[in-house]
């Protein structure tokens, strides 16, 4: 701690603090622009100017930077000081000589972090009449808008995009007062994180270009605390409606999870909720085909199927909340119930819970991952299946190389001179995965092999870790010594690190993972064990229980059921074609909840629509075992209404007497907590629905949500009441509490004068730190204090190329490996095309050029793909684009001849 | 008594003065242009329409009864999908227009908007928009704003320089 003179007051502040920081952490409204709390200081901007004395005698004092300058002991400051007020006043004045006269038109108006500094200065008038200056624009793909007339030139963006997520296609082009922020050619952003763009530019150069096909000031939006559904790390986002729609996902902060930044397929894949796809009313089989049924009918419908059935099984679902899957659990008992995912999947999950319930080491969150300064990724490709977390591997290797600017003394929110004393060093990351994966440019070493191979790696590491692990007989040298390398690095890291997960279809994969975790924890290292999750409540799911599918297709092929409900599951992406078909077949009745209209929707009998995210209250466990809240930003349009409670609703047709208790999500959460005791802490992953603060309920809308008394004025000029929320403390309204929510009940960030997201220094208890009242989300899975259990034994044998057949494995997109947002039109467009991919030897082998058509024949079936050659795949291994190319039903890491055409 | 007399002699007198009272609706009141009555949508000299679709009167409005969406042509010039104005909300205090940037939105001296049913006191777009440029003649933001849309490229707005060539170096 240090004390600090402001204005002639003392305050205390945290030490290892810039001034600037300092400031905003005690509440002071200072402006800046080139600053971040991410991205640390680099003084471009010369807005932060303060007035500095070098005692209580000084009374000249000099203008300093406060980003630049420490808080230290004994400093005094003056931010009211008229020479420091003028001159921030006079750096606005500049930046804004050029800025263009067209904020009306400009999406970020309304929060835009020039016009909230522009305002705090007192700027109003611009005096030059010198002509602006002009830039054109460049077309950056369907993400991302240019509107390169705005820029301030604050060098956030390529200090962001170049530095912080490792882009290379943003610059900064030409010179002087002509500087040009964009890509050297016309062309989509390659990075994976380009979408922060949005939140990092403090002005509209960079806008969200999805939301520009529906546009809606901030003002008017109606937020709601979410939860991102596009994989298994539960990054929190903030959905946002008006008039009936999803209109866009913002960063919702969380400083255990997400920090400042969410991946590109999260922030732009919210648009299936809008898309065509969606079911919007009941629909029933009639003649052959689903038609619309009134609700009353449908459920008339259920009453004549379910009551007294004792045939009836439900499938649950790894991307539906936790109360959905319980809620079915308990329409259709505990022993009828299924997890609804893949056995390969189930089996995964299963084997990743167990390892992070018994030890050997805890899964870390984001933030700390970030931390991390050694890490071994170990079969996966993060930047394609689990996003953040290859950001978050871009900063964890500079923590060890960081050390060695600690000991110049140079503090670490001083950017540019840590970066120029660090040059490019980087701290170790290892990563081992099939192929090529686009973190391969920070990583200290790579190994490329098939899944069994990269087992045999991972059991080596554990091997050099500690001899007692299980040696790998008959290793290559050269992975040899790239284990020994791994170990040594691991081992004389202070917060090593393991990331593995189910991508390699490989269990062997993951209990070498587990194995070198447990190798660092028995040498007594802090070592920290991340796995990746196939879907958004895959961990939540599991922990529910209930069988996988095979089991639930046995039950009917067995004659023990006839009725099936399948909770927001598209079976056909679970198991083989054929064998979906035949237990749908043999189905006497199927039932669909779903919000997509998927090939199971297609074969059912009654379907029925449920809300999307953004329609819905619920809770999801992510990858790192934290059960988070999302909440309803609206109620939708339609039949749609919320899975469980249709479960309810079935329930109560079927006569079962806990239809008649539960009425709430609250009563729904409370069952769940009493019934599945490893779930029992979801209850304080947010406040109940009767909570209240100043005895009010908690707005969605901000105080200047426009339009009430006429957005639904052409239906009918007597306004509706605002629908009542029972599920939750928030009000779909205005009217509530708008200032400090509960983290886990916030809607949005705003404070008064700060109408951007910056505002969110005022919600954290301190800059970068936790958020006030502490970060949401409550960790359910902590391992015991000593590990026990031993070392995984079953070391697989090393890959063999067969003669003419090739493996087949799945290789993962950020945009098109994932079910949802590959329904979103920017991001189907970023998807890419269906292939198969071999190596060059391969190819040549197989006398094929890339595009040239080739033949895999799966079970039995016959797929055409366009060959594409990536040179890095190993030998003997052929991998296609999951989720692109529908081949995992079919079971994956299957084996396959491969004709030419 | 002096003072009574004087008094009934005034009044008498002002029988010979002419009349303030106007015979409303027989005989029409003569309204400044600056009064606040019905409000209306306005063009610019081009004859375009002249809203942006910000959303700053709808924002301004003390009694929420603006509601519209903003969306673009395909030049990227912004226009709202839809305006309306629930006139049975309205209290004409005029802060639109006040909040307009462009001109667009604008009170007129009409105030003769009584209706039967209140359905009919919601306008939307087509019955707001008028053909010509209202009390603010001359006003173009799009000649203004440094945005580009069809008919104006990049540097061709008021007192703007032609575009910074980035492939070049020189001061």
């Amino acid at each position: 701690m240090a004390k600090i003179w402001v204005d002639d007051k003392w305050y205390e502040v945290g030490a290892d603090q810039s001034l600037l920081e300092a400031c905003l952490e005690l509440g002071f409204d200072l402006p800046y622009f080139c600053w971040h709390p991410a991205l640390g200081s680099v003084g471009a901007c010369r807005q932060c100017a303060v007035k500095q004395y070098r005692d209580e005698k000084d009374t000249r004092g000099r203008l300093v930077m406060s980003c630049m300058t420490p808080a230290s002991e004994g400093a005094r400051i003056s931010i009211k000081d008229a020479d420091a007020a003028s001159f921030r006043a006079g750096v606005v004045e500049g930046l804004m000589q050029n800025h263009p006269h067209d904020c009306p038109v400009c999406d970020e108006g309304g929060e835009c972090h020039l016009q909230d500094m522009t305002v705090m200065t007192g700027h109003n008038y611009r005096q030059t009449t010198y002509p602006k200056r002009t830039f054109r624009n460049q077309n950056l793909g369907p993400l991302i808008n240019h509107e390169m007339n705005r820029c301030i030139q604050c060098y956030r963006c390529v200090r962001y995009y170049r530095e912080y997520a490792g882009g290379r296609d943003l610059d900064a082009f030409a010179s002087r007062n002509q500087v040009f922020f964009g890509r050297h050619q016309e062309g989509t952003l390659q990075n994976e994180f380009a979408g922060n763009l949005v939140e990092i530019c403090p002005t509209g150069v960079f806008t969200d270009k999805t939301l520009k096909k529906h546009y809606t000031r901030k003002w008017d939006l109606q937020m709601a605390p979410s939860v991102c559904v596009h994989c298994g790390l539960g990054c929190n986002t903030t959905a946002a409606e008006r008039y009936g729609s999803l209109r866009r996902i913002l960063n919702r902060y969380n400083g255990h999870v997400n920090g400042y930044f969410l991946c590109d397929r999260g922030r732009f894949g919210y648009e299936f909720v809008r898309g065509e796809q969606r079911i919007k009313q009941t629909l029933a089989r009639q003649d052959g085909k689903l038609k619309p049924l009134p609700k009353a009918k449908a459920i008339e419908q259920l009453g004549r199927v379910l009551p007294g059935n004792q045939k009836v099984i439900g499938i649950g679902s790894p991307r539906a909340s936790l109360e959905a899957n319980f809620a079915l659990r308990t329409l259709v008992g505990p022993e009828r119930f299924f997890s609804g995912m893949s056995d390969q999947g189930s089996h995964l999950v299963s084997l990743m819970e167990e390892i992070l319930r018994q030890g050997p080491a805890r899964t870390p969150s984001l933030s700390e991952i970030e931390i991390s300064d050694a890490v071994l990724v170990l079969g996966e490709d993060v930047t394609n299946v689990a996003p953040r977390i290859a950001l978050a591997l871009r900063q964890s290797v500079r923590q060890q190389p960081m050390e060695f600017t600690d000991k110049l003394k140079i503090p670490r929110w001083l950017d540019h001179a840590v970066r120029e004393a660090i040059q490019d060093v980087k701290g170790p990351l290892f990563i081992a995965a099939p192929s090529a994966t686009r973190l391969d440019d920070a990583a200290t070493a790579t190994y490329r092999a098939a899944p069994d191979d990269l087992a045999r790696l991972g059991f080596a590491i554990a091997h050099a870790l500690d001899p007692q692990a299980p040696d790998v007989p008959d290793l290559a040298a050269g992975a040899r010594s790239l284990a020994e390398q791994i170990a040594a690095a691991l081992k004389s890291a202070k917060r090593p690190l393991v990331i593995s997960g189910p991508s390699s279809s490989s269990a062997a994969v993951i209990e070498a993972a587990a194995n070198v975790a447990r190798g660092l924890a028995k040498a007594g290292q802090a070592v920290g064990l991340a796995f990746t999750m196939p879907e958004a409540n895959s961990l939540g799911a599991n922990l529910m229980g209930g069988g996988d599918l095979s089991a639930a297709f046995k039950a009917v092929e067995e004659g023990r059921a006839d009725t099936v409900i399948i909770l927001e599951n598209d079976l056909y992406l679970k198991a083989p074609a054929a064998a979906v078909d035949r237990f749908l077949d043999a189905a006497r009745h199927v039932i669909a909840i779903d919000y997509l209209s998927t090939p199971t929707v297609a074969k059912s009998e009654l379907a029925l629509p449920a809300g999307a995210f953004a329609e819905s209250d619920g809770t999801l466990v992510s990858s790192e075992g934290r059960a988070q809240r999302f909440f309803q930003a609206y109620i939708p349009k339609d039949d749609i209404q919320q899975s469980w409670r249709w479960l309810i609703e079935m329930m109560r047709a079927a006569g079962r007497s806990e239809a008649e208790s539960w009425s709430t999500l609250d009563d729904v959460i409370a069952a769940l907590a009493q019934g599945i005791s490893a779930l029992a802490k979801i209850t304080e992953a947010a406040p109940s629905a009767k909570f209240r603060k100043l005895g009010e309920k908690i707005a969605r809308a901000p105080n200047r949500y426009s339009g009430r008394t006429s957005m639904l004025a052409n239906i009918n000029v007597s306004e509706p009441k605002p629908p009542d929320d029972p599920d939750s403390a928030l009000a779909f309204s205005m009217e509530g509490y708008q200032e400090h929510p509960p983290p886990s009940l916030t809607p949005f960030f705003w404070a008064p004068g700060w109408n951007s997201i910056q505002s969110l220094n005022k919600f954290q208890s301190e800059i970068k730190g936790p958020l006030r009242g502490g970060d949401p989300g409550v960790r359910l899975i902590e391992p015991p204090e000593t590990a026990n259990g031993s070392f995984f034994s079953s070391v697989p044998k090393p890959f063999a190329a067969r003669p003419e057949e090739w493996l087949l494995v799945p290789l993962y997109h950020i945009f098109g490996s994932e079910e949802l947002s590959r329904q979103a039109p920017a991001v189907a467009e970023l998807a890419p095309k269906p292939y198969l991919a071999v190596n060059s030897e391969d190819a040549a082998h197989l006398q094929v050029q890339a595009g040239d058509q080739i033949e895999v024949n799966l079970a039995g079936t016959a797929h055409r793909l366009p060959v594409a050659i990536h040179p890095d795949l190993p030998k003997g291994i052929a991998g296609f684009p999951a989720g692109v190319v529908s081949l995992e039903g079919t079971g994956l890491l299957a084996w396959s001849k491969l004709s030419r055409l | 008594m002096l003072s009574v007399i004087r008094t009934l002699w005034n009044v008498f007198l002002h029988t010979f003065q002419p009349r303030e009272t106007i015979q409303y609706p027989e005989e029409k009141p003569n309204l400044p242009p600056r009064h606040k009555g019905r409000i209306i949508l306005s063009r610019d000299p081009d004859g375009g329409e002249r809203c942006v679709a910000c959303h700053l009167c709808a924002v301004a409005c003390p009694v929420d009864c603006i509601a519209l969406q903003a969306t673009e042509d395909e030049n990227g010039r912004r226009y709202p999908e839809f305006f309306r104005i629930n006139f049975s909300r309205c209290i004409f205090c005029g802060y639109c227009e006040e909040a307009c940037p462009t001109y667009a939105i604008q009170l007129t001296p009409d105030f003769e908007m009584g209706e039967f049913n209140r359905q009919n006191m919601v306008y939307e777009k087509e019955h707001l928009l008028i053909s010509g440029e209202g009390k603010y003649p001359g006003y173009n933001f799009w000649k203004v704003a440094g945005v580009k849309i069809g008919g104006k490229d990049k540097g061709e707005a008021e007192n703007e320089a032609a575009p910074v060539d980035v492939h070049s170096l020189m001061p």
